[in-house]
């Protein structure tokens, strides 16, 4: 347990020592702080159906962000390690495979949550300011968040993925981004092919990451999604304990 | 310490190396010669877990290092060639890492980490950035971290490669004193560097092993066929000519210096031609300057080993 607390807290010092990291949270969190602007001043000027909270989280801004922050954030982990070669001390030292793999993915996880520490003042300042509540319950809140880490577990497991096969950085994004882009628009299949059946458009819904959120941003806690998202992270990560395994015989 | 037995890798079908056969004993300083491409990297990679091998078996410390190859690491310490290490860490902050990695007591992770940097000369440049530290600097933060968990066992994989003379001697130097208390497995290039420091010698040669001995018996094996250095006015003659004709002499290769005539000769293993040349040159009324009995360097068994085929 000790040397993958040891891994762990090398793998998230060592975000914060490259530039990447500032770059991301700067990026990210513009985007977040105009995406939640747009989305009171809308509010401001006319009568809708739904909450601040609600709004901020099923926007377009929210979803392109989202999106393209999964490569930024993995594409490093394996593939920089095995490009410096210090890959080699790194498994000469007496660790197991699995707790490289989980300390990079948990590393990368961390500082996906930090990534989401600040928008959760966005709600409390609204809050402040407004005089009103920017969600309708507490549970939306929650909801919501909980939607983000699974989301989040599952696509960085997919960056994880990516990552082991290639000691190319930029390939490694490129694999994870399509990847995740692909798994995100089919979701949006059953919007876009009017005349698929309507069992095609169940199954494809259960991909759908913007109806979950959607769901879970109200409140609505699903265990589908739940059950869905955290046995793909569990089958993405086996897989790429695998892959990292089979490398030591493909040298 | 190893055990090594009927050890083949291949890459894609290529053998980096074959059926090596051999055994480093306890307190043994083992040197690991070869050209680039001999498998030296392949075999040092086996022994140290980083790849598993094709065929055949590698024990360290009476661990197997396929099968129980967490025990066998945390048995030996591993410096890898050209030295990799995480740049945007500091000497310090990187040698406390690897110590909890390699599972040092955390009680003793700052007594470990200050004692190995006391014994590289890393005291200096303890709170520098990696990536700021000149390639001497590196090697030595290789060379410590191999150390930290007190490793019955060091495998140095080129310790001295890229670094300037004085530098190699300290390494050396250091290497000697580490061969009091561990067992030492080292692969150079550097051929008066394992007459130096090692007690036995391995010499490989595409993924074969051709020689294992002590220095002393393998210059022994080829001292005799060392050459002898004349130089010589020898006039109107041709001399190398009348050179050739002694026998023992294998080959004579001329060079010159103005008038005089500088002739390299090889000769056959056991022969001393030297009585032979000072006769053949007070007949002819040659003017003799030099007549010397090269004696052999490591370099010429590992020439003549790895080269065997070119001649």
């Amino acid at each position: 347990m000790r040397k993958f607390y040891t891994l762990l807290s090398r793998e998230v010092r060592s975000y914060f020592h490259s530039p990447i990291a500032y770059v991301v949270l700067i990026f990210f969190l513009l985007i977040a702080g105009v995406d939640f602007y747009f989305q009171v001043s809308f509010m401001n000027q006319r009568q809708v159906q739904y909450t601040v909270q609600e709004a901020f989280f099923n926007s377009v801004f929210f979803w392109f962000a989202f999106v393209l922050i999964f490569p930024l954030i993995t594409m490093r982990l394996f593939a920089e390690e095995f490009k410096l070669g210090t890959i080699e001390p790194l498994m000469t030292a007496p660790v197991r495979d699995w707790q490289v793999v989980l300390s990079k993915f948990f590393g990368a996880l961390i500082f996906y949550i930090i990534l989401w520490i600040p928008p959760a003042f966005y709600f409390v300042i609204f809050q402040y300011v407004a005089g009103q509540p920017a969600a309708h319950s507490a549970g939306a809140y929650s909801g919501s968040y909980l939607m983000l880490l699974l989301l989040g577990m599952f696509y960085l497991s997919i960056g994880c993925l990516a990552s082991v096969l290639t000691k190319n950085q930029i390939i490694a994004a490129i694999i994870s981004f399509c990847a995740i882009t692909l798994l995100f628009f089919l979701g949006l299949v059953q919007f876009i092919l009017l005349d698929v059946s309507s069992a095609a458009r169940d199954l494809l819904g259960y991909f759908s990451a913007i109806e979950h959120m959607g769901t879970f941003s109200r409140g609505v806690i699903d265990t589908r999604p739940i059950v869905f998202y955290l046995s793909m992270t569990v089958v993405m990560l086996a897989l790429t304990h695998q892959a990292f395994q089979s490398r030591k015989w493909r040298l | 310490m190893i055990k090594v037995e009927n050890l083949t890798k291949r890459y894609a079908g290529q053998p980096a190396i074959q059926d090596l056969n051999f055994e480093v004993g306890k307190g043994e300083i083992m040197g690991f010669l070869g050209p680039n491409g001999a498998g030296k990297t392949t075999t040092m990679r086996i022994l140290a877990s980083f790849m598993p091998p094709t065929s055949g078996r590698a024990t360290v410390a009476g661990f197997d290092v396929f099968a129980q190859s967490l025990q066998a690491r945390a048995h030996l310490g591993y410096m890898p060639e050209n030295v990799p290490l995480y740049s945007d860490m500091r000497v310090t902050e990187y040698l406390d890492y690897r110590a909890a990695l390699k599972g040092v007591p955390h009680r003793r992770v700052a007594e470990r980490v200050g004692d190995v940097k006391e014994l590289c000369g890393l005291k200096e440049v303890e709170n520098k950035l990696i990536a700021a530290l000149s390639k001497g600097y590196r090697q030595r933060v290789g060379l410590a971290d191999a150390l930290l968990h007190e490793p019955d066992l060091l495998i140095l994989d080129e310790p001295t490669i890229g670094l300037d003379p004085n530098q190699i001697r300290q390494v050396r130097d250091l290497i000697k004193n580490l061969g009091k208390q561990h067992t030492i497995l080292l692969s150079t290039h550097i051929l008066p560097e394992v007459e130096m420091t090692c007690s036995r010698v391995i010499i490989i040669h595409k993924g074969r092993i051709e020689a294992c001995d002590t220095p002393e018996n393998l210059l022994g094996k080829i001292r005799q066929a060392g050459g002898v250095l004349l130089e010589a006015k020898v006039g109107a003659d041709n001399g190398a000519e009348e050179l050739k004709k002694i026998s023992g002499v294998r080959d004579v290769i001329v060079d010159s210096d103005g008038d005089w005539k500088i002739f390299s000769l090889r000769v056959e293993s056991g022969a001393d031609v030297r009585e032979e040349i000072f006769r053949l040159a007070t007949t002819r009324q040659w003017r003799v300057r030099e007549l010397t009995q090269r004696r052999a360097t490591l370099e010429d068994v590992f020439v003549e080993i790895t080269h065997s085929d070119s001649i």
